[in-house]
């Protein structure tokens, strides 16, 4: 399919045209990864960077409580908001696929995801709104007498799981939507004249072909969730940081760098590990 | 229960199907729905009961140097980030689709490997890197750092978007007389242009929403997203509301002038 000129010079344009992108990428997002990994090795002592080589601040993450829980914390979180998010969206992207007719779909789909285009600090501002004390959800239980003073789920993580879920039941229900929606109405028929009631034909036939689609939700999921601030700042508070709060805290309160870029190293191998685990059932080399 | 009645009826599973679908509509657009409508309460806490409708919020944002000062940010870095993103990730794209480079699969994994990073790593790395160079953080930095997260997903779509078919095209240009920059502008540029259009758009949506970078490599001159989350610091405020809502009509109204421009084109 390369089909333009096979001369040296010809090549030398086409590294031209890949150059620009490549220098990019290279100087602003190689590097400071190197810089990063580097910083992790240093050390800052009092208001000194010790720019001698060691493990510390790794050997700190494994010997402090406070990073190791953060740590436990996140991956507790995700997991909650991943397997929650398939569940809830699943149904959904089915229904849409299945139970409204063609041309709603689109318009089903884009109201289904209409809260994406509200900005994300706004969006777990919003649930604040509704979770926190004396707002709708305390009013509303206090009215129906369902409690008898104001409730507050915010700075908590329940709060910080429904921002979490309420985000990625929109994204799980896009990617499961489009793996549905291009499977042939062909095989239903066909397990159905073969005896299969619709249990099993969902069962043995329409969930393992839609798999990819949750698969690629859900390692999406887990990459946004698992380094995401926002969310868990906004609506889970300081009672219990996730890992991204305490780096975050590291950088802002304490000018940490070292400390900070040890445990971005710790969320970035984290992140690597659940890809590799993935990677099979990803194939993201195709795209 | 005569058959007509019957089938006119909904099935049981349709029922259960419509309840599931309310509900998990209702979850949705819950939050969107409670932003909007306290954006135009009256009194100084945007909880029930509403006390509304007022435009007073719209007309405290809009009075707000610093919110419209961060709104003009945003659009400049958005335009900008998302016009060089574009550019690089075209040329990218065409250079890796167009010729044989040697290793070009390791060059196209290093091109889209920040889609794989999260933010906060890509911001504080930049933070980071910044900092030990002595560069100041600014509006220009946030700009760069936008850039590292669009230039991959330009590139991903406009190099899946140059198929062999547009190549015969471009060949048959070239065998015409044309010359490089000619193929390019004149054939292959318009050939693409709803996939440019969708990857700016793209572009600029992430831009003009990101969080976490612009905070982290912004100093005086903040987009706005970093100044909404100032104001979050005073807590429950309508004022908020009413730059959330204020936002999110700007972002819908350009989802559907991309629905327009580009899958109206389509279906003609």
């Amino acid at each position: 399919m390369p089909d333009a000129p096979r001369t040296l010079c010809g090549r030398l344009r086409g590294w031209g045209f890949v150059l620009p992108g490549l220098v990019w990428t290279l100087a602003f997002f190689l590097l400071p990864l190197a810089v990063m990994a580097l910083y992790s090795l240093w050390q800052r002592l009092g208001m000194r960077l010790v720019t001698e080589l060691s493990l510390a601040n790794y050997r700190a993450f494994l010997a402090k409580s406070f990073f190791l829980e953060s740590l436990l914390n996140s991956i507790e979180v995700t997991v909650t908001v991943t397997l929650l998010s398939i569940l809830f969206a699943y149904p959904l992207a089915w229904i849409l696929a299945e139970k409204v007719p063609p041309r709603w779909q689109r318009i089903g789909l884009a109201l289904a995801v209409l809260p994406f285009w509200t900005s994300y600090v706004v969006r777990s501002y919003s649930w604040l709104l509704v979770l926190s004390e004396g707002g709708l959800l305390s009013t509303a239980l206090q009215d129906l007498g369902l409690v008898d003073g104001p409730v507050s789920l915010a700075n908590s993580r329940a709060g910080t799981v429904i921002g979490f879920v309420h985000f990625f039941v929109m994204l799980l229900t896009l990617t499961i939507y489009a793996n549905l929606s291009q499977l042939p109405r062909n095989y239903r028929r066909a397990a159905q004249d073969l005896g299969a009631g619709p249990v099993r034909t969902f069962l043995h036939v329409i969930l393992p072909l839609t798999l990819p689609g949750i698969m690629v939700g859900a390692f999406l999921t887990f990459v946004l969730c698992i380094g995401d601030y926002i969310t868990p700042q906004i609506l889970g508070g300081n009672r219990e940081l996730l890992l991204p709060q305490t780096i975050m805290l590291q950088i802002a309160r304490r000018s940490d760098f070292p400390m900070a870029s040890a445990l971005a190293m710790v969320l970035m191998a984290l992140v690597t590990l659940v890809y590799l685990a993935c990677a099979r059932w990803l194939k993201l080399e195709r795209v | 229960m005569p058959r007509a009645l019957r089938s006119a009826l909904p099935s049981p599973g349709s029922l259960a199907a419509g309840a599931y679908a309310a509900l998990l509509y209702g979850f949705i657009l819950l939050p969107v729905l409670v932003l909007v409508l306290f954006s135009f309460q009256d009194s100084r806490l945007p909880v029930p009961p509403f006390d509304g409708p007022s435009l007073r919020w719209y007309g405290a944002v809009f009075d707000d140097p610093r919110v419209m000062a961060a709104l003009g940010h945003s659009l400049l870095v958005a335009l900008g980030a998302s016009a060089v993103s574009l550019l690089l990730g075209f040329l990218a794209a065409y250079g890796l689709a167009r010729h044989r480079l040697p290793g070009a699969r390791g060059l196209q994994l290093l091109l889209t490997a920040p889609l794989t990073v999260s933010y906060l790593i890509i911001a504080m790395g930049l933070l980071i890197t910044f900092n030990s160079l002595g560069v100041p953080r600014s509006l220009w930095t946030v700009g760069i750092g936008h850039v590292v997260i669009n230039l991959p997903l330009c590139f991903a779509i406009l190099y899946s978007q140059m198929g062999g078919h547009q190549a015969q095209i471009e060949r048959a240009a070239r065998d015409l007389g044309a010359a490089e920059h000619q193929v390019l502008l004149l054939v292959t540029v318009p050939l693409l242009w709803p996939a440019l259009f969708a990857c700016f758009f793209l572009s600029f949506t992430f831009s003009w929403d990101e969080f976490l970078i612009a905070f982290l490599t912004s100093r005086f001159d903040v987009t706005l997203p970093v100044e909404i989350w100032s104001m979050l610091r005073s807590g429950l405020n309508p004022k908020t509301n009413a730059v959330g809502s204020f936002v999110f009509l700007i972002s819908v109204a350009l989802v559907l002038l991309l629905e327009l421009v580009v899958f109206g084109r389509k279906r003609r």
